[in-house]
C-alpha cells in the first residue's frame, strides 16, 4: 500500500491522450505460396511496436459505441487505453475481465461485423484493428512465465457443484465464469481433446492448438476440473448427473451436431466427405503426418469444397494443404452474399482455392465406387429470401460437370440426438435443438444450455456470450439471490 | 488412462482384451460399441462390447488383427492402459421375447453375438445361435455359448474343422424353412450379413443387422459411418449400429470401409518393420 494518502494529493492528471493520424497498421502474413503447403499459422500477428502504434490511433471516445458491437462487451475503450500506457498486464486484466480466451478470439472472431464496425473511424476511413490488439494482448499473457499470466480470482467457495457438457467456447466460457463465482466446475468433454471446435474444427493455421490448450491450460489453473472422454447423453445422462453424481447444475453446450448433406445421388460414393470429418481427421487427428499417425486422411488431387461459409474456406485450404492440385469452391449464390468472413475468402483466394460461383450441385458422379466428378446446375440470383439474400435460381438447361476425385459438403449442421434422447423432460425446437430463454435457462429447472445446440450453427464468441450469461443465471439460480 | 485388466489370445490373430472403466461398464448394452484410441498418435476405431460387469466395472471386446492399431493392440496386456475409451456408442439391440430367435455370429462378430444372445436368452426368447468361422481355430467363445440356455448351438466352418462344413446361411435356411424363426439377427463380416439377409428375406423373417462402417468420433459428429438404408443415408453411429438387414445397402458399406485399405496396409507395414527393428 502507498503511503502517501491520495486522497489528500489527487494523482497529476495524466497526458491527454492525442489519437495519431496514421493509416491502420496492417498484419504480417506468410507467403501464399509457401503456407498454402503447410499447416503453420497463416497471420503472423503484430510486433510490440505495431500494437503500440495500432493503438495510438484509437480515439478513447467519451461514449465508445465498439463496446456495444461486442457480444461480450469488453470494455475495448480501457484495454486499449491501458495499452497506451504501456501497461500490458493491466490491459489483460481488462480483456479477462469479459473474456477468458482473448489469444482465440483475437483470431476467429468476426471484429469487422462487430466492435469494428461500430468504432468511429470506421465511419469516415479504417476503425482501430481491435481483434489484432486482442490477439497480440493474448499472446502476450500467454508468453508470460505462469505467475506472470493473468488468472482471474475465484471467488470463496460456494459448496455447489456444477457439470459443464462440452469444452468448446460455450462450455469454457461458462465455466470460468462459474469458476470466479466460487462454484465447483466439472467439464465433461467426449473427444478425448478439449476445445470443441477449436480443436477439431478449426484448421492449426488459423487458430494453432497450443493456443488453445494454453487458455483451456489456464482454466485448469483457476481449479475447473475437465474430464475427457465422456459422452453426457452416453455414458451418463443429465439426471444422473443430478441426481447420482452430485450436481447441482448442469450446462449444456455441447455444439452443433451432426453434419448435413445435400441428400443427391452419389454422395455416397467413397472420397465424398463432410466438412467436420474432414476437418477432424486433418486438425484433431492430425492425420496430415499419417503415416507417423494412424488417422489416415484421403488426400484428393481435384477437390470440389460445396458451400460458402468459413467451414467451406477452412476444408478448401485444408485440402490445398495436403497437397491438392486443384480446389473448386462451389457455392449456389456469388462472392458477395457468402456468409465466411471477407478475410477467410481472401486467403482462400491468394492460396490458389478456385471460385465456382452460382453453381449448385444435383449429382456426384462415381466410378468404382469412387467419385469422378459432380453434375452441377447454374444459377442465378432472384428475389430475396427470409434471409435477405437474393435467392439463387436454377437456370434450366445450363448444367455441367467439374472433374474432381474429392468432394467436401460444408453445408452446416443439425442438432445431435444423443442427450436430448436421453433427456426426455427438456423442451426442443422442432429442429432438435435445445429450447432456452435469453439467460440459457432451458424447461428443465438447474438445466442452461447455450451456442450452438440453441442457436444452431453460428460464431465462437457468440457461443461464448451465450456461455457467460447462463452462468450468471446458474449463479442466480444456485445461490436463491442475484450478485 | 484406461488400465488393461484382461487379455487371452482366442486364436492365431483374434485377441480379447478387458478395461477397467467402471462408468461405462455401469451403462453397457447389448449392441452398444465403444471407440477407443491407443496412444496420443492412435487412431480412433470403433468395437462392440463382447462383455461387461458393472460390479466390477470392466468392458471387454474382441479384436482381429488386421491393421496398425489392431496389431498395436494385440501387443499390450494386463499392466498396460488405452489413452481413451469412450461409451456406451450406438442404440442397444432391441431385446425382447420374440418368440424363436435366430442369432448368427460370423468371425469376430461372434464376440457381439454372444451379449445378444444372452440378453434375449434372459428376455425369454427360445435362442438358437449359428456361430461361424473359417476353421476351428477362429471359433471363439464356443464355452460361453454353451452356457446359455440355448435351444442349439450351430457351429460351422469353411473347411469342417469344427462342426458343420457349412456357410452360416445353410442351418439358417433349414431353420427358415423349417417355420422355426420368429426373428433373426446377424452379426459378422458384411458379406455375411448381407447372405443372411438375403437368406431370411425369402421367408419374411424379420433380420436385424449389426453394421460396422468406419467412424472417427463415434458420436454422430463426422458422418463417416453414414449407410443407406431403405433408400436413406443413417448414421452408423447414433442411427445404428442395428439396422433392417432387409433394408441395407450391403454393396455401398462394402466399398465405404475400403476407403482406407491402401493407407492401412501402409501403416501396418511400416508398423511391422518398426516392431522388428526393436526386436
Amino acid at each position: 500500500m502507498s503511503l502517501v494518502d491520495d486522497t489528500a494529493t489527487p494523482a497529476p492528471e495524466k497526458p491527454r491522450h492525442r489519437p495519431a493520424r496514421i493509416p491502420r497498421t496492417p498484419m504480417p502474413e506468410r507467403d501464399a505460396a509457401k503456407r498454402a503447403k503447410d499447416f503453420e499459422e497463416v497471420t503472423l500477428g503484430y510486433t510490440e511496436e505495431m500494437a503500440r502504434a495500432e493503438a495510438s490511433r484509437c480515439l478513447q471516445c467519451k461514449n465508445p459505441t465498439c463496446i456495444e458491437g461486442c457480444p461480450v462487451n469488453i470494455d475495448i475503450k480501457s484495454f486499449i487505453g491501458e495499452m497506451i500506457n504501456g501497461d500490458y498486464h493491466a490491459a489483460v486484466a481488462v480483456l479477462k475481465e469479459r473474456n477468458a480466451l482473448p489469444a482465440v478470439c483475437g483470431r476467429v472472431c468476426p471484429q469487422e461485423e462487430q466492435c469494428e464496425a461500430q468504432c468511429v473511424l470506421a465511419k469516415k476511413g479504417e476503425s482501430v484493428a481491435i481483434g489484432r490488439l486482442e490477439r497480440w494482448l493474448g499472446d502476450f499473457d500467454l508468453a508470460c512465465e505462469l505467475e506472470g499470466r493473468c488468472v482471474p480470482v475465484v471467488g470463496e467457495d460456494t459448496g455447489k457443484r456444477v457439470a459443464v457438457v462440452g469444452s468448446g467456447p460455450a462450455g469454457l466460457a461458462c465455466a470460468g465464469e462459474l469458476r470466479r463465482f466460487g462454484h465447483a466446475v466439472t467439464i465433461f468433454e467426449s473427444l478425448h481433446a478439449t476445445g470443441g471446435v477449436l480443436t477439431y474444427g478449426i484448421p492449426e493455421f488459423r487458430l494453432p492448438k497450443h493456443i488453445v490448450q494454453a487458455e483451456v491450460g489456464l482454466l485448469e489453473e483457476m481449479g475447473v476440473e475437465i474430464v475427457c472422454d465422456v459422452v453426457v447423453g452416453a455414458t451418463y445422462t443429465i439426471d444422473e448427473l443430478m441426481a447420482e453424481e452430485g450436481f447441482d447444475a448442469v450446462f449444456v453446450g455441447n455444439g452443433a451436431g451432426l453434419p448435413m448433406f445435400m441428400g443427391i445421388p452419389g454422395e455416397n460414393l467413397n472420397g465424398v466427405y463432410s466438412a467436420n470429418e474432414f476437418l477432424t481427421r486433418a486438425n484433431l487427428m492430425r492425420a496430415y503426418d499419417f503415416p507417423k499417425v494412424d488417422t489416415p486422411i484421403w488426400r484428393g488431387r481435384k477437390v470440389a469444397v460445396v458451400g460458402g461459409g468459413n467451414v467451406a474456406m477452412d476444408a478448401a485450404r485444408t485440402a490445398k494443404r495436403l497437397g491438392a492440385e486443384e480446389v473448386f469452391l462451389v457455392y449456389r449464390r456469388t462472392a458477395d452474399e457468402m456468409p465466411a468472413r471477407k478475410e477467410e475468402v481472401h486467403h482462400a483466394q491468394e492460396e490458389g482455392v478456385e471460385f465456382k460461383m452460382l453453381c449448385s450441385p444435383v449429382e456426384v458422379l462415381g466410378k468404382d465406387g469412387w467419385v469422378t466428378g459432380i453434375v452441377a446446375n447454374t444459377m442465378e440470383l432472384g428475389e430475396p429470401d427470409a434471409s435477405g439474400r437474393r435467392a439463387p435460381v436454377c437456370v434450366m438447361g445450363a448444367d455441367f460437370t467439374i472433374d474432381c476425385d474429392t468432394v467436401i459438403m460444408a453445408l452446416g449442421t443439425r442438432a445431435n440426438p444423443l442427450l436430448p434422447k436421453t433427456t426426455p423432460d427438456m423442451e426442443l425446437s422442432k429442429r432438435g435443438y435445445i429450447v432456452a430463454d435469453e439467460n440459457g435457462a432451458t424447461s428443465k429447472p438447474g438445466v442452461y444450455a447455450g451456442g450452438d445446440i440453441v442457436t444452431g450453427s453460428a460464431t465462437v464468441i457468440l457461443a461464448m456470450g451465450a456461455g457467460k450469461r447462463a452462468a450468471r443465471a446458474m449463479d442466480e439460480w444456485l445461490m436463491g439471490t442475484a450478485r | 488412462m484406461f488400465p488393461i485388466v484382461h487379455a487371452r489370445q482366442l486364436s492365431d490373430a483374434v485377441f480379447e482384451m478387458g478395461v477397467h472403466a467402471p462408468a461405462i461398464a455401469k451403462k453397457a448394452k447389448a449392441g452398444q460399441f465403444l471407440m477407443l484410441r491407443i496412444d496420443e498418435d492412435g487412431e480412433r476405431i470403433p468395437l462392440t462390447f463382447s462383455d461387461w460387469s458393472a460390479e466390477e466395472g470392466w468392458i471387454r471386446f474382441i479384436f482381429m488383427r488386421v491393421g496398425k492399431t489392431t496389431h498395436k493392440l494385440s501387443n499390450l496386456g494386463v499392466g498396460d492402459s488405452l489413452a481413451d475409451v469412450v461409451g456406451p456408442l450406438g442404440v442397444p439391440t432391441h431385446v425382447e421375447d420374440m418368440g424363436r430367435v435366430v442369432v448368427v455370429g460370423g468371425g469376430v462378430g461372434t464376440a457381439v453375438a454372444y451379449p445378444v444372445a444372452r440378453a434375449m436368452c434372459a428376455a425369454g426368447a427360445e435362442v438358437t445361435v449359428i456361430v461361424g468361422a473359417r476353421n476351428a481355430d477362429l471359433v471363439i467363445l464356443e464355452d460361453e455359448f454353451r452356457a446359455l440356455p440355448l435351444k442349439e448351438l450351430i457351429v460351422t466352418t469353411d473347411d469342417g474343422s469344427a462342426g458343420r462344413k457349412d456357410l452360416v446361411t445353410a442351418p439358417l435356411k433349414e431353420l427358415c424353412e423349417a417355420g422355426a424363426v420368429d426373428h433373426a439377427m446377424a452379426i459378422g463380416p458384411v458379406i455375411m450379413m448381407k447372405f443372411c439377409a438375403a437368406t431370411t428375406r425369402e421367408y419374411k423373417v424379420p433380420t436385424v443387422v449389426s453394421l460396422n462402417p468406419i467412424m472417427v468420433d463415434g458420436t454422430g459428429m463426422c458422418g463417416a459411418c453414414r449407410c443407406t438404408v431403405d433408400g436413406e443415408t443413417k448414421f452408423g453411429c447414433v442411427d445404428g449400429p442395428d439396422f433392417d438387414g432387409h433394408a441395407v445397402d450391403f454393396e455401398e458399406l462394402m466399398s465405404r470401409q475400403r476407403v482406407y485399405s491402401d493407407d492401412e496396409r501402409l501403416a501396418d507395414a511400416e508398423y511391422d518393420r518398426e516392431c522388428r527393428c526393436h526386436s
